[in-house]
């Protein structure tokens, strides 16, 4: 459950985008997207629809962590689940 | 990491925010950590069938220590969809005027007597389509015709019927139904987490389901049963990170929920597509195979959109829908049997003929131990 | 008869002139050979001595233009090639066409002169054909058979029974390309892509492969249903274990890609100008290095080898550290959104 895509936005028209990852490009929509999405956007998408716009900043601290073992450190700043 | 690139059209060398998170050295990286910290006897169950295809496809079972089990549970929609459903669609299938619109992860799933895929073969009309959105175009181009769209799918899925759905009644379209099978997640947790016979460890919870539904849904599962919860993605790095997050987290004596998946999860999730998710339906309780009735864990049109709904507009009387003999997919849908436990395993169910649902999905628990076991 | 506009009628099913007609304006001049222009009940051909090889194949593909080729380009790409991966050298086809009526005449216009250059490309002669048509309704616009003869030499025996422990698996190029080029244009996907189909006749590639030597034990042509299957059919027929590793698949980013979006698998994927290639260890390296040498082999890699472990399953090393059966498929390919 659940395939969902990275895309890269290419094109907006309405509630409708052009998407494309490497070099296949799709229609996608944008009906149930919370943010609002700029032409070269990532987003993940799933049976057509955007879902959520992908955190670049995040994506390259989770790669970061790999190298290190991926060890988040309760307490830091990337704990995000402290309940 | 290689920067992604803007339109990168001549030089087309990785699909990005997917390869990086594959690199066969860095697994390896994190397969040496989870030994490393690894000491107690643990449970893990991944919730999503996706993540299922994902760990048996990279063979991560067997590059995890002996200390750690792998369940598979029950997040695969087509698996836990009841024969009751499969029959109904077929039951509006069989109807004379009607086009049946689905997803291709449900045609070969078999009901009582048949499935889609041999009724269609009997003549019925039943396209397969991609997307929600795909169903409507259907409706539009078939005037004097109705479409019946089987919404079946967890929260990533039910928000884009939802928002189909409101389009139609924009449009006032009146040729467009769906028969809404879905159903969401946390509640089916809480139901295995309270059950005696499953000792759960920890929780691998869905990557793009946690997307729509953020963290809050599995606070009362860490917080009031102690059981750690990590939201994964669906590389074999993402799944491997989160592992190593729940270890730790057992190994400390913790129980809470954090997010490995964090470039597509935020802990408030996708509050836009909830709230057109719950314009359009309303939660009932619900059927699960395996797990039985699940209170307020379906999804039902609400009224306001009961024009939509093909439970309302069609008269339904299926076939009684009764578990095949010998048919452990509830068992192993609530992770207390694995696929081999199973007497008609790969040998009267295989893909070729499968008896039950597990087995047919892609994400099924069998069909993924079928595949990909040696 | 006008040329370039108008539709197929019953007329031209009928036999009598009409039928004629539109033998000698659309097939005589573009497949224009001896054999065809005498018009007799059959051809009649001095062949050479030795084994002749037969093979036959429908064509029904949908729709039937799509980039990179169209469905006479197929169907004779593909029957050429069936014989050449029995290791023949394509001599003679027959196209057989089953019109709708109402199928435009441009349109067939189009699709002859493509099989007359695919044929002139892969050097052999379309000698025999027929034409019927059947009403508006009763069939899908055209369907084309051809069936084809080669010459096998003496020396040759390759056969999907023959695969033999420690027998190096060579694939001549990228997968995947024509399923998901003529996927890319069927309703309701919706997807873009460059990709185009990559038919083309591989009996030149044969012919280089078996001057550097005779003992290939296996070729084979991967079409519906992808290597997957070519490979599982083979497995099955010489009793033996296959082991791929997946890193050495060539598959372009474009296939991966949307592959990715439609939940399919390339491995399962067409292909209508590819060769499965057998070969001992000992030679392996030398028909590499041939094959890559040929336009259509450029890409070429060694993916497999043939074990004694799992008879009859063909198994795959991921490029993650694990290893997964590649089974048989069940049918048609259905994109899922799960």
């Amino acid at each position: 459950m659940c395939l969902g895509i990275p895309m890269q936005i290419q094109k907006i028209d309405g509630n409708v985008a052009k998407a494309v990852l490497s070099g296949t490009t799709r229609q996608i929509y944008l009906d149930v997207l919370d943010e609002e999405a700029q032409v070269g956007d990532y987003v993940i998408v799933h049976a057509g629809f955007a879902i959520h716009k992908i955190d670049e900043k995040e994506a390259k601290e989770t790669l970061d962590l790999f190298e290190e073992a991926g060890v988040l450190s309760p307490g830091s700043d990337n704990d995000h689940g402290v309940h | 990491m290689r920067r992604p690139g803007f339109f990168r059209r001549v030089l087309i060398t990785i699909m990005e925010y997917i390869d990086e998170y594959r690199n066969p050295d860095r697994i390896e990286h994190l397969v040496a950590h989870i030994r490393d910290i690894s000491r107690k006897q643990i449970k893990l169950m991944e919730v999503c069938g996706t993540h299922t295809v994902t760990i048996f496809r990279n063979g991560i079972r067997d590059l995890l220590p002996n200390g750690i089990t792998l369940i598979s549970g029950p997040g695969c929609p087509v698996c836990v969809t009841p024969i009751d459903g499969i029959d109904r669609a077929i039951a509006l299938a069989q109807k004379e005027d009607i086009i049946i619109a689905t997803f291709g992860d449900v045609l070969r799933v078999p009901g009582s007597e048949t499935s889609l895929l041999k009724q269609r073969g009997e003549g019925a009309d039943i396209r397969v389509v991609y997307s929600a959105y795909d169903s409507l175009r259907l409706a539009k181009q078939n005037k004097n015709r109705q479409v019946v769209f089987l919404g079946v799918g967890f929260e990533t899925t039910a928000p884009t019927m939802a928002a189909v759905i409101q389009r139609a009644k924009e449009g006032q379209i009146e040729n467009f139904t769906v028969l809404s099978m879905h159903k969401v997640i946390p509640p089916a947790l809480e139901a295995l987490v309270q059950s005696p016979e499953l000792k759960i460890d920890g929780f691998i919870c869905p990557g793009h389901v946690s997307t729509i539904i953020g963290t809050e849904p599995y606070m009362p599962i860490a917080r009031d049963f102690g059981v750690p919860c990590v939201i994964a993605g669906f590389e074999p790095l993402d799944v491997l990170q989160a592992i190593i997050l729940l270890v730790r987290q057992i190994e400390h004596g913790e129980a809470k929920v954090e997010i490995q998946y964090r470039r597509a999860v935020s802990p408030k999730g996708n509050p836009k597509a909830r709230d057109v998710m719950m314009e359009v339906f309303e939660l009932s309780d619900s059927l699960w195979r395996g797990l039985g009735s699940v209170p307020r864990s379906g999804l039902k049109i609400a009224s306001p959109y009961g024009d939509f709904d093909a439970e309302r507009r069609f008269d339904i009387t299926p076939a009684n829908g009764r578990e095949p003999p010998g048919c452990l997919c509830g068992d192993i849908l609530r992770g207390l049997k694995r696929p081999p436990d199973c007497s008609l395993f790969k040998k009267a169910c295989t893909p070729e003929s499968p008896v039950g649902a597990c087995m047919v999905s892609s994400e099924g628990a069998c069909a993924a131990f079928y595949k990909y076991s040696t | 008869m006008k040329r370039k506009q108008g539709k197929v009628t019953l007329d031209h099913g009928g036999g009598g002139r009409a039928s004629r007609e539109l033998v000698q304006s659309y097939f005589l001049p573009r497949f224009n050979n001896p054999f065809l222009g005498k018009l007799d009940d059959s051809a009649v051909v001095d062949f050479p001595p030795g084994r002749l090889a037969f093979t036959t194949d429908c064509y029904v593909v949908d729709p039937i233009f799509f980039p990179g080729g169209d469905i006479g380009m197929l169907a004779v790409n593909g029957t050429v090639n069936d014989l050449s991966a029995q290791g023949a050298q394509p001599l003679f086809l027959s196209a057989a066409f089953i019109l709708e009526e109402g199928f435009a005449l441009v349109d067939l216009e189009r699709i002859v002169i493509s099989m007359a250059t695919a044929s002139r490309e892969a050097n052999v002669s379309i000698i025999a054909g027929d034409t019927k048509i059947v009403p508006k309704g009763k069939g899908d616009k055209i369907y084309i058979n051809t069936t084809g003869v080669g010459l096998v030499q003496d020396d040759v025996d390759i056969s999907g029974s023959n695969a033999k422990l420690l027998d190096k698996v060579i694939l001549s190029g990228p997968i995947g390309d024509h399923g998901i080029a003529v996927l890319s244009q069927r309703e309701g996907l919706a997807f873009d892509t460059d990709l185009r189909s990559d038919s083309a006749p591989l009996n030149q590639m044969v012919e280089e492969i078996l001057s550097v030597t005779r003992e290939i034990h296996v070729m084979r042509d991967p079409t519906r249903g992808g290597v997957a299957t070519s490979l599982n059919e083979i497995a099955a027929q010489s009793g033996v274990g296959i082991v791929l590793t997946e890193a050495t698949i060539p598959v372009k980013e474009e296939v991966k890609s949307a592959c990715e979006i439609l939940g399919l698998d390339p491995l399962y994927i067409a292909n209508e100008g590819k060769l499965i290639i057998f070969v001992p260890p000992e030679h392996a390296s030398r028909v590499l290095e041939r094959v890559r040498q040929n336009q259509h082999g450029r890409e070429a890699r060694v993916i497999g080898e043939v074990v004694a472990d799992h008879p009859g399953r063909v198994v795959m090393r991921t490029r993650t550290g694990g290893t997964r059966i590649i089974d048989m498929p069940l049918g048609e390919q259905l994109p899922r959104i799960c």
